[in-house]
């Protein structure tokens, strides 16, 4: 961008301003044309800044599990897996196998409501309206699973450091068996739909792409890593919370475009309901908090816990000065490190694909802002 | 922090090839970290992704520590693919040093040390394009750091911007 001069006339300079339909938040794209290809972009973010990070040194650890949610709140329960594990951690606790299970299940109901809404709106910025409502109608029953849990259905706050607080409800087996069953065929319809669709294989083939060597460099990690062809999911590279006891298949792409990427998060749907079904089968009786203190003083130390959340790889480094209240809370965002690639999948593309592009990489502005 | 000592032929590799540049090698709760000087940071992190493997760098951040003379703990996190390890480098800089840039060794440090900047105020010497990222251009102070209370505000660019006399 600093290569330009005021007065050349080939050159347009265009905001994709923070109130844009397509751009899953508020982002702003400052985009670099000459006539409809793109020379190049520029993300100014930081409009939804809350300050998550400054304000986690002023509560404590239990208080500020409800902030953690906030900050990529489509997929709010991993969110706050990964804080949980964090903090149990540096207490040196361990869940019990109850509540390993059933965290289990929530999180990959939640990876799916996350895809779910990444397929809706993706298409729906491409321009097919209709799996929205398809997919919106899917994630309503996800909704209703975990407002009869615990109370809420999109920020849900639903696992306490320690375990969880609410022992299942009457019925969450058949609600979960019953949701996984009508979920596989409706898939199916979905890439009856989508899949062969001969302008969805135009817009998304070879556009964005970002092959493996890029994707380590620019530190992309998630569905987009997988894409490109490395075959590496932290739940089996780095087992948590009894993910090395359930069987399931890591999907990967070859070209790592966006073709590939919708590809990839397809069959990671399926995969989640494979996993929702063995866990479903194992849920063992038991307690579901273990013994932790009710006011946590973790001993001084700093750790580093990464999950594998749908949008990537989702870390958070807690430093612990001894006292009730962190003394620095770091949240490693998937989206905002995924969202540097921008630049570099964008160049030399049109104007439209940077909008299939953005949808492709799969950003929540909580996440990226915090 | 009651750490344990990390041993490891990887520590010995390094030990072997930076010396007492490298002050310490640790180990707390199972996750491995060592203590370079400033100045041996860089370095560090290109040896590591030629001759170690350790070609992801997972994140950047900053620890601010007022009643120490070295105020800030910058720490870089890293991954191997091959190895399946995740290694911290930590290392403790005053306040106005300008630790060199990782982004000619990974392109993924320019967002993460623009955040680092905007917070911290910590520069990056040979960065491309320091300047801040979350808040606001013309924001004048570094929320992060620990005598910025949690309700001060920049009073000048919340009259100018916003058009209101702020009640924090």
């Amino acid at each position: 961008m600093a290569d330009s001069t005021f007065l050349d006339s080939t050159e347009l300079v265009l905001n994709m301003g923070p109130q844009h339909p397509s751009t899953h938040g508020v982002l702003r794209v400052i985009l670099k044309l000459d006539g409809e290809k793109i020379l190049g972009t520029e993300c100014v973010i930081g409009y939804l800044h809350r300050g998550v990070e400054k304000i986690g040194e002023n509560r404590t650890y239990q208080m500020f599990a409800p902030y953690v949610d906030r900050t990529d709140y489509v997929a709010a329960v991993s969110n706050g897996l990964g804080y949980c594990l964090a903090v149990e951690k540096l207490l040196n606790v361990e869940a019990p196998p109850r509540a390993q299970v059933v965290r289990v299940i929530l999180t990959e109901l939640n990876r799916i409501a996350s895809h779910l809404v990444w397929l809706g709106t993706h298409c729906l910025d491409i321009g097919a309206i209709t799996p929205l409502f398809y997919t919106f109608r899917e994630r309503e029953m996800i909704m209703n699973i975990y407002e009869k849990y615990c109370g809420a259905r999109l920020t849900t706050h639903a696992f306490r450091i320690g375990g969880l607080q609410y022992e299942l409800y009457d019925g969450f087996e058949e609600d979960c068996r019953e949701f996984c069953d009508w979920f596989l065929p409706r898939v199916d319809e979905y890439e009856q739909l989508l899949t062969g669709n001969r302008i969805l294989v135009a817009r998304m083939t070879n556009v964005g792409v970002l092959n493996a060597e890029d994707c380590k460099a620019y530190g992309v990690t998630g569905p987009m890593l997988r894409a490109a062809g490395v075959k590496w999911d932290l739940r089996k590279a780095q087992p948590y919370s009894g993910y090395e006891q359930y069987d399931f298949e890591i999907p990967t792409g070859v070209n790592g475009d966006t073709y590939d990427r919708y590809l990839v998060r397809m069959e990671e749907m399926r995969q989640s309901v494979r996993i929702i079904r063995q866990a479903l089968d194992r849920i063992p009786d038991g307690p579901i908090m273990a013994k932790v203190p009710k006011v946590m003083k973790p001993p001084v130390g700093e750790v580093y816990v990464s999950i594998e959340a749908p949008k990537g790889e989702l870390g958070y480094f807690i430093v612990s000065d001894g006292s009730t209240q962190p003394y620095r809370v770091r949240i490693r965002p998937p989206s905002f490190v995924n969202l540097q690639a921008l630049d570099k999948m964008a160049r030399g593309a049109l104007v439209a694909d940077v909008v299939a592009i953005i949808g492709t990489i799969d950003i929540v502005l909580g996440e990226v802002d915090r | 922090m009651a750490t344990t000592s990390w041993e490891s032929e990887l520590t010995q590799s390094l030990s072997a090839q930076f010396g007492d540049k490298i002050v310490e090698f640790c180990s707390y709760l199972g996750q491995n970290f060592l203590i370079a000087r400033p100045e041996a940071v860089i370095p560090v992190i290109e040896w590591l992704k030629t001759e170690a493997g350790f070609d992801y760098l997972v994140d950047i951040t900053a620890v601010d520590y007022p009643e120490r003379p070295e105020r800030f703990e910058l720490i870089y996190i890293l991954y191997s693919f091959g190895r399946n390890e995740r290694i911290r480098i930590k290392t403790s800089i005053p306040d106005g040093y300008r630790p060199v840039s990782a982004t000619l060794v990974h392109p993924t440090a320019n967002w993460l040390e623009r955040e680092v900047f905007d917070m911290f105020g910590i520069e990056f010497e040979g960065h491309p394009d320091l300047r801040r990222i979350l808040m606001p251009e013309e924001w004048q102070g570094h929320p992060l750091r620990k005598d910025y209370s949690i309700l001060q505000q920049d009073q000048a660019w919340v009259r100018e911007n916003l058009g209101i006399e702020s009640a924090q």
